[in-house]
């Protein structure tokens, strides 16, 4: 018997997948097993060209590509309206959804649209005899909990970088099923009426392999200019706790943690921070962390691979120089 | 103007992690001695949110905000603290009944009590609880009620019967407009919240709270708490750390870095 099929959410980014949407694929070919087909809802405006082979590369056997403006920028309206209509066609026994700014409004709207449920940011899947059990953090990352979901279609978003992209298989061929937009435009109602893009530049802290990070006890934003060039010299990317951020010692966009950035990078840096639970929610991952603190019963050294009991400022200006010298 | 604001009380999310304990059997968190219930962060700021489009109006008298929590018992408190930050009223959906309920239980019954509040212009919530993290609610009332939301504010203006939020997003800026009624989330960086004035801290007890069971919202026993919930708890635990910390030493900066970028290298983290 053919189960139904998994319906994967992707997002483009530039002129491809992002890596995130590339993730979801491994999660559906292992919900898929055997019976089902991994099926890409694929919502943008000027898709590339290349999107579609891509994304068969890493495990979809079909594409569903609505392109049109109305999908740009994203307003939840809009792709709330489209996939709740491939949805209600295809009718998927679960549907995946990136746990990215837009696909945490998206997957709740659609749960309820499509009457059913949905859990968040999920970073782990157990089938148990063919049901699916998923892993997600809460209470700020103190705890984990194991949930199922026992009405259909099974909605979730999957955390970043949870999971790893399948090997990708240049032969794998793909149907891709172009089709118009179904939305009316007049029911978009909540709008973007002005939106401007930061100006990034170096490593984005989402892909970062190095990530130096800076908290309160940095205490100022002279550690913060420290910060940065220490990640520039490690060709990483720079990050702070909320405190931090709040102090305006740093922009708000290095922040990470449970209200901020998720990071999973081989090697982590923790100047000055604490160790606070809903800090360790966006980095506890990380390869190695290696933590600088005046205080040796500090909360970051339970998860720190590397430990120094320093003043963080002098330590990272005699780092610098050290890197300088190995690094020149 | 009628603004509801939904709020939750959770556990204290700023007590130490090494104090943090769960009841795996129970599949729940285990409250410390000493540590009090708080309104979830988050939802203060939702508070706070309302009280700043109040004091943006015109005639800030034609304001009314309420607050509506659904919760145990004590979950009272926090609708008497929301009072006396200058909350008008409360509506608190306490009953046996409602106990165990998940994010769709409770967008249920959030929603059907708004609708027993009847005209509402805004609904206001903070963009997730600190202690399920999930973020489901706000955007759950928002289908149930067929109203616009937005996520994210950290400013909110209203003029002519429609909202305009600037939303804190990473990276960039954004502004976004909908029609009113609608349901907006109020992120962090909203900023700081007022503290109570005595004035207000007064006038609180005085306020009126309302406690509305099932019955009163016209739902059956069936469709709230555990048994109205569809997600299923298997397991609650806390994630084991298997990291020894390896101490890096040395009589000055210099040295302690030396070392330190010796290690790094010879595991190849560098
Ligand atoms: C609902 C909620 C959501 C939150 N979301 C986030 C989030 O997304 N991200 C986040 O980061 N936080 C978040 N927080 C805040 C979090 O709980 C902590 O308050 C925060 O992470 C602490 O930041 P910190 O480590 O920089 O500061 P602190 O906790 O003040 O720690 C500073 C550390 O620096 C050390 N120190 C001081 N001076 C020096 C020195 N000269 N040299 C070396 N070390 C020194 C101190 O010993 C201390 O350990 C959230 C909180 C709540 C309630």
């Amino acid at each position: 018997m053919i189960g139904p099929p998994v319906l994967v959410v992707a997002e483009i980014d530039g002129a491809g997948p992002t890596a995130n949407s590339l993730e979801l694929l491994t999660v559906a070919r292992n919900l898929a097993t055997g019976s089902g087909r991994v099926v890409v809802a694929c919502l943008g405006t000027r898709i590339g060209e290349g999107v579609g082979s891509e994304l068969a590369a890493h495990g979809a056997d079909a594409v569903v590509m609505v392109d049109d403006p109305i999908f740009t920028p994203f307003q939840a309206d809009a792709w709330v309206h489209e996939l709740a209509a491939i949805a209600t066609e295809l009718k998927p026994g679960t549907i995946l959804v990136p746990h990215s700014l837009a696909g945490v409004e998206v997957a709740p709207r659609l749960a309820f649209r499509l009457d059913t449920a949905v859990a968040t940011g999920c970073v782990g899947l157990d089938l148990v005899d063919g049901d699916a059990r998923w892993t997600r953090s809460c209470y700020g990352g103190n705890a984990r909990e194991v949930v199922s979901i026992h009405t259909t279609p099974v909605i979730a978003t999957i955390a970043a970088r949870a999971f790893d992209p399948l090997p990708a298989n240049q032969a794998a061929s793909v149907a891709i099923d172009r089709r118009p937009a179904t939305v009316d435009p007049g029911n978009v109602r909540a709008r973007v009426i002005a939106k401007s893009a930061a100006m990034t530049t170096g490593v984005r802290l989402e892909n970062a392999k190095v990530v130096v990070s800076g908290g309160h006890g940095l205490g100022g934003a002279a550690g913060f200019e420290q910060v940065r060039t220490l990640a520039a010299l490690l060709g990483g990317a720079a990050g702070a706790t909320r405190v931090a951020c709040d102090l305006g010692w740093c922009p708000r966009a290095w922040q990470i943690g449970q209200s901020g950035k998720t990071v999973v990078p081989d090697l982590y840096f923790a100047l000055g921070i604490s160790g606070a639970a809903q800090h360790m929610a966006g980095c506890g991952n990380a390869g190695a962390i290696v933590a600088v603190n005046t205080d040796p019963d500090a909360e970051i050294f339970k998860s720190a691979r590397f430990g120094i009991v320093a003043d963080c400022n002098e330590f990272l200006a005699a780092l610098i120089e050290e890197i300088r010298k190995v690094r020149p | 103007m009628h603004i509801v604001i939904c709020i939750k009380q959770v556990p204290d999310p700023e007590i130490a992690p090494s104090v943090f304990r769960v009841d795996e059997v129970a599949k729940k968190v285990i409250s410390l001695a000493g540590t009090a219930p708080v309104i979830n962060p988050f939802d203060e700021q939702a508070v706070e949110a309302a009280l700043r489009i109040r004091d943006a109006e015109q005639d800030p008298a034609n304001v009314t905000i309420t607050a509506v929590t659904m919760g145990e018992a004590t979950s009272e408190k926090i609708v008497r603290k929301a009072m006396a930050l200058g909350v008008d009223q409360g509506v608190t959906l306490v009953d046996a009944a409602f106990a165990d309920s998940d994010a769709y239980a409770t967008a249920r019954a959030l929603a059907a009590a708004i609708t027993k509040l009847g005209d509402i212009d805004l609904v206001l919530t903070g963009r997730q609880a600190a202690d399920s993290d999930a973020g489901v609610v706000a955007l759950g009332i928002a289908e149930l009620l067929r109203l616009p939301a937005i996520t994210l504010a950290k400013k909110i203006e209203v003029a002519d019967g429609a909202v305009q939020v600037e939303r804190a997003v990473s990276e960039g800026e954004e502004t976004m407009a909908a029609p009113l009624p609608a349901v907006i989330t109020i992120a962090h960086e909203l900023g700081a919240v007022r503290k109570p004035s005595l004035r207000e801290t007064m006038r609180a007890g005085r306020k009126p709270v309302r406690r509305w069971g099932p019955d009163d919202l016209g739902m059956d026993a069936e469709s709230v708490g555990r048994a109205g919930s569809r997600r299923v708890v298997e397991r609650l635990y806390q994630p084991t750390r298997d990291v020894d910390c390896e101490w890096v030493s040395g009589d000055e900066p210099a040295a302690i870095a030396k070392a330190l970028v010796g290690r790094l290298v010879e595991q190849k983290l560098l």
